[in-house]
């Protein structure tokens, strides 16, 4: 086919046409190419970012903290996501009939709400936090612009005020503030992981653009604690706080063969899921932190020291003439008897008997049996802020201050270091390391303290406490023997002794045969006018001790009065493997 | 020659629509893993609140008021529990 040979398909145009034609279409070409040109070789680091903006995310992978229970398990801390409702004032647009139906969902009254959305800020604020799973989903129905739904982790502590002086709480930002979550912040909290990827048009992931950094989920955490026992131990030294118009108060738990702490309740308490009220007293573990002047309790760790140097033995008798000179001060009897044994002078809680035996001892040996007691030193549960109390050198000691270190006064102890001690007298002379946390019995090496003859016969002196004569009746068990000592201080305000504030103790264990448990009680200002250790502190021990002991299913070791029983009422039958009870 | 150009064409065609295939094969089940690593992530986070919730119902301030107040029970008195001696106890 050619064109030009044919008569009609010939066309008589002038030059200049075709080129001017033709150099238009090339002037076109020429900028779309010079365009493409720009936009893939010159501009394409911001077009790729413009893509990957669409396509690629950058992810974090929520970590969340480790739980913490107690030794069977229960929960005492966990962290579970949860919706929290935020809103962005300048995108917001809701209509009346929303409004009523955002407020009717959040229960909320409708002008609060609308108050509340209608604030001019710049950015974000939170309008509920958190919500509740079933309001997140009808808020997320709404689909109300500028109000949408963020995910965070909220920790919450289901026990509640009961272990919160064990457990603590953690601040906004998940970090641990006191207690077990401060002490094991490393462990329990999380690490956030982090990932790149690439989505498809519907939002579906596609690929992973680096490799994964995986979160590091939170550790978990048993404690010793057994919160049954820990809530015996919270009901009872709150009802005693009650009734005897108290300051506050302690309870201590200690499971003598292992020294894990199985309880450990304060008075006054606080609630860790409410943190808007922050008030820092309530929140002090007062039994780990808050030291005292022991009184009468640090008696059987005098009398130990006397028959561990054989100064004395257990019925040696000793003149007790109240009053009794010691340099300028009189010491006094609450039951003066003009002379008793070693035994009866820890029955009879004896200040004058607690004097003389000490001053059969130089400053030196007394301050060493305190010293290795533990006293003045810290009790190493690892807990935060835990008191070493106040032991002064041997060297500084006037013979006065000896006197009355021998019924404590001059020393300062905290209660959790107290009855830490006392397991030398429960665990025949082997004190076993504190811990908060659950334990494995092989793992655990004791330090001895006093011989084990020793320390049976400061038991046995501690078990008559509880029997006729003794200065704790009210911490009787029911079907156990039990030994302890009661202490009763006045506690010293601006520098001097007040006549009428006390403090009241009582540290004891039981069954006294084999001490599985011991429990040290103390409450801090006793106003109803009873105020004796015995009487006071008495009692919570030995409910938290009774209902402890069942609990663990010991077997009584006093069968007199385990056998007894009403007549008419079929027995309750309790099953106790291994047992040695009538 | 030519009927050798024709194979190898055939060929590459072939192994070209077998590249997507397997390339959409992978995205499938990447998105598949995807969902089911959300939906563990979404049980896991389940779990935790029912753990919360029956810690919740089984607070012991909450059991013990119960059983005081609902179910009139009290804890037996030292006199009427009476306890057995298992003689073979392991």
């Amino acid at each position: 086919m050619n064109y030009h040979s044919r008569k009609l398909l010939r066309l008589n145009l002038a030059p200049w046409r075709m080129a001017a034609v033709g150099s238009l279409l090339l002037a076109g070409l020429t900028v779309v190419a010079g365009r493409a040109f720009y936009l893939q070789g010159l501009n394409t680091d911001y077009l790729q970012g413009k893509g990957d903006a669409v396509a690629n995310r950058n992810l974090t992978l929520p970590a969340h903290r480790g739980q913490v229970s107690d030794r069977h398990g229960q929960l005492l801390a966990i962290s579970t996501p949860v919706e929290s409702l935020w809103a962005r004032p300048a995108e917001l647009r809701l209509t009346t009939a929303q409004y009523a139906h955002l407020a009717k969902v959040l229960g909320m009254p409708t002008p609060e709400l609308t108050k509340k959305l209608t604030r001019k800020t710049r950015g974000e604020f939170s309008v509920k936090r958190p919500v509740t799973p079933e309001e997140a989903v009808k808020i997320a129905a709404m689909g109300v612009p500028g109000l949408h739904l963020r995910r965070e982790f909220r920790r919450y502590y289901p026990a509640g005020e009961v272990s919160a002086h064990v457990v603590g709480f953690t601040n906004v930002d998940d970090m641990g503030q006191e207690g077990v979550e401060r002490a094991y912040q490393d462990w329990l909290a999380g690490r956030e992981g982090e990932r790149q990827i690439l989505r498809d048009r519907r939002g579906n992931t596609i690929r992973d653009l680096a490799p994964i950094k995986t979160a590091q989920m939170g550790g978990n955490l048993a404690l010793a604690l057994d919160l049954k026992i820990q809530y015996l131990a919270h009901r009872e030294l709150a009802a005693a706080i009650a009734t005897h118009k108290a300051k506050g108060g302690s309870v201590v738990v200690l499971d003598a063969k292992t020294g894990e702490i199985l309880a450990l309740a304060n008075q006054p308490i606080f609630n860790p899921n409410n943190r808007r009220n922050y008030q820092p007293g309530p929140m002090r573990n007062r039994a780990v932190i808050d030291t005292f002047e022991p009184g009468s309790t640090i008696k059987p760790f005098v009398a130990a020291a006397v028959l561990e140097r054989g100064l004395f033995h257990p019925d040696s008798v000793i003149q007790t003439p109240d009053p009794w000179r010691v340099g300028t001060k009189l010491v006094h009897d609450t039951h003066p008897h003009p002379q008793m044994t070693v035994s009866e002078i820890i029955q009879k809680s004896s200040n004058i008997g607690a004097v003389k035996m000490a001053m059969s001892l130089t400053p030196q040996q007394h301050w060493e049996v305190l010293h290795r007691s533990g006293f003045g030193q810290l009790p190493g549960s690892g807990f935060p802020g835990e008191t070493a109390g106040r032991l002064r050198d041997a060297g500084t000691w006037k013979p006065v201050e000896q006197a009355t270190m021998a019924y404590g006064y001059g020393l300062s102890v905290s209660l959790l270091q107290l009855t830490r001690a006392y397991m030398a007298f429960a665990n025949d002379g082997e004190v076993m390391p504190l811990s908060f946390l659950r334990r494995e019995p092989q793992e655990i090496v004791g330090v001895r303290v006093f011989s084990p003859s020793v320390a049976r016969e400061v038991r046995a002196m501690m078990e008559t406490v509880t029997q006729e004569g003794g200065t704790g009746l009210r911490t009787r068990v029911p079907g156990y023997r039990v030994a302890g000592k009661t202490g009763t201080a006045h506690k010293l305000v601006n520098g001097r002794y007040a006549a009428d504030r006390y403090l009241s103790s009582f540290v004891g264990m039981a069954p006294a045969s084999n001490p599985r448990l011991i429990i040290g009680v103390v409450i801090d200002e006793p106003s109803d006018g009873v105020y004796y250790g015995g009487s006071v502190a008495g009692p919570v021990f030995a409910q938290v001790m009774a209902a402890s002991l069942r609990q663990l299913a010991l077997p009584p070791d006093a069968p007199e009065t385990a056998t007894r029983m009403t007549q008419g009422t079929p027995p309750v039958l309790a099953r106790v493997e291994g047992g040695r009870g009538g | 020659m030519s009927r050798l150009n024709v194979i190898l064409a055939l060929l590459l065609v072939a192994c070209a629509l077998a590249v997507i295939q397997a390339q959409h094969r992978s995205r499938t089940y990447f998105v598949e893993l995807e969902r089911l690593k959300k939906q563990a992530r979404v049980l896991d986070e389940q779990w935790g609140q029912l753990q919360l919730e029956q810690s919740t119902w089984a607070n012991l301030a909450r059991v013990d008021a119960l059983a005081r107040a609902r179910l009139g029970l009290v804890a037996p008195t030292q006199d009427r529990v009476h306890v057995e001696t298992l003689a073979d106890a392991p």
